[in-house]
């Protein structure tokens, strides 16, 4: 069975494309044959976040309008064999995306994939909308700052009632919290909101905390997703959340501040 | 420095963001949850009593509560002390 999996967030600049391209890697690098579906009509990016951007033939809006075919528009990712990207349209309206169209990609991806990931627009708009409505879970996004917060909270309440899980009456998407750019220093100074705070305020589960890394520009820099990284905390950190969303008991880690030792006080900030 | 800057200023941030945080979205929770007239009506109150009484957008709430078969539309408007009355 096919799930769908919406990456959204509602507040730009988050990380949705960083960890959109991370979970559909480490998906695929479990064995399970994932799409992942760029929906930022006109703002295309998860392209250059997978480092495929010079393989753009035909995009999603070709597809839903029958200007390709799904299979043409597929690029293959050239690490893994089980990873597909579809990169959306840089130059059309975000209108382009009907319901209809983008239910009947859905479909077509789900006689053969086991998972599709939708890359979310930021806002509450017609791309977000289209993102989340078809989804069977949703990776919610946040930042530890309160306008990220406060858009996440409001994301969860259109996935609430606005998707087509609840419009049918099944069972309502399966939600999770990703906390990104997470300091544990500056938690511990007072000078952040906790992974505590923010699950208090949100109340959904956590799935992962991901922390502050310098490793995530050099990842994007060069078009490989991050999770590939086993040097990078934030690569560990993903690859961490991919086990808890496959069911797996792990323990956060990177989420304490280290002790401080004289030689932690010496060196800081290295 | 006063001692209440003293405290203030001794406060974490983290403190206050979460403080922030938990009544805005109380209060987002609130308005979500309300018809969407109630907003327009609430504004439209404010401005006819702003023109006689010096009132705040805080001043005036109107909600709205079910309780089984009956709905009932609550105002409540906050008048200032006598001094501000135009």
């Amino acid at each position: 069975m096919t799930r769908i999996i919406v990456v959204t967030s509602g507040k730009g600049g988050v990380g949705k494309t960083t960890t959109s391209a991370a979970f559909a890697t480490g998906l695929a690098l479990q064995g399970y044959k994932t799409a992942v579906i760029d929906f930022d009509v006109g703002l295309r990016n998860l392209d250059l976040i997978m480092g495929c951007e010079r393989r753009v033939v035909y995009d999603f809006v070709n597809v839903i309008n029958q200007e390709a075919s799904l299979n043409q528009a597929l690029i293959r990712d050239k690490r893994i064999d089980n990873l597909f990207i579809l990169p959306a349209s840089q130059t059309r309206e975000k209108e382009a995306l009907t319901m209809e169209g983008v239910e009947t990609v859905l479909n077509e991806l789900a006689e053969t994939f086991d998972y599709i990931v939708c890359d979310s627009p930021a806002g509450i708009e017609h791309g977000a909308y289209m993102a989340m409505y078809f989804a069977d879970e949703a990776i919610v996004v946040t930042n530890p700052e309160i306008s990220s917060v406060r858009d996440s909270d409001r994301i969860l309440g259109l996935l609430g009632s606005k998707t087509k899980r609840i419009i049918e009456n099944r069972t309502p998407v399966k939600e999770h919290l990703l906390l990104t750019r997470y300091s544990p220093e500056r938690v511990k100074n007072g000078e952040m909101l906790s992974v505590k705070d923010i699950q208090e305020i949100l109340s959904i589960p956590l799935i992962g905390v991901i922390p502050e890394s310098q490793s995530v520009l050099t990842a994007s820099n060069q078009g490989i997703p991050i999770i590939v990284n086993k040097n990078s905390k934030a690569g560990l950190a993903y690859n961490d959340s991919i086990g808890r969303f496959l069911g797996e008991d792990i323990e956060f880690r990177f989420i304490d501040a280290r002790k401080d030792s004289i030689f932690g006080k010496l060196f800081r900030g290295r | 420095m006063g001692l209440f800057d003293y405290f203030h200023a001794s406060r974490k941030s983290s403190d206050v963001a979460k403080e922030r945080l938990s009544i805005l979205i109380a209060r987002d929770h609130f308005h979500r949850n309300q018809p969407s007239f109630l907003s327009a009506l609430q504004n439209e109150l404010l401005e006819v009593i702003k023109k006689y009484v010096d009132i705040d957008q805080d001043d005036v709430t109107v909600s709205l509560d079910r309780e089984e078969d009956c709905e009932i539309l609550e105002l409540n408007i906050a008048l200032p002390e006598k001094g501000r009355y135009k």
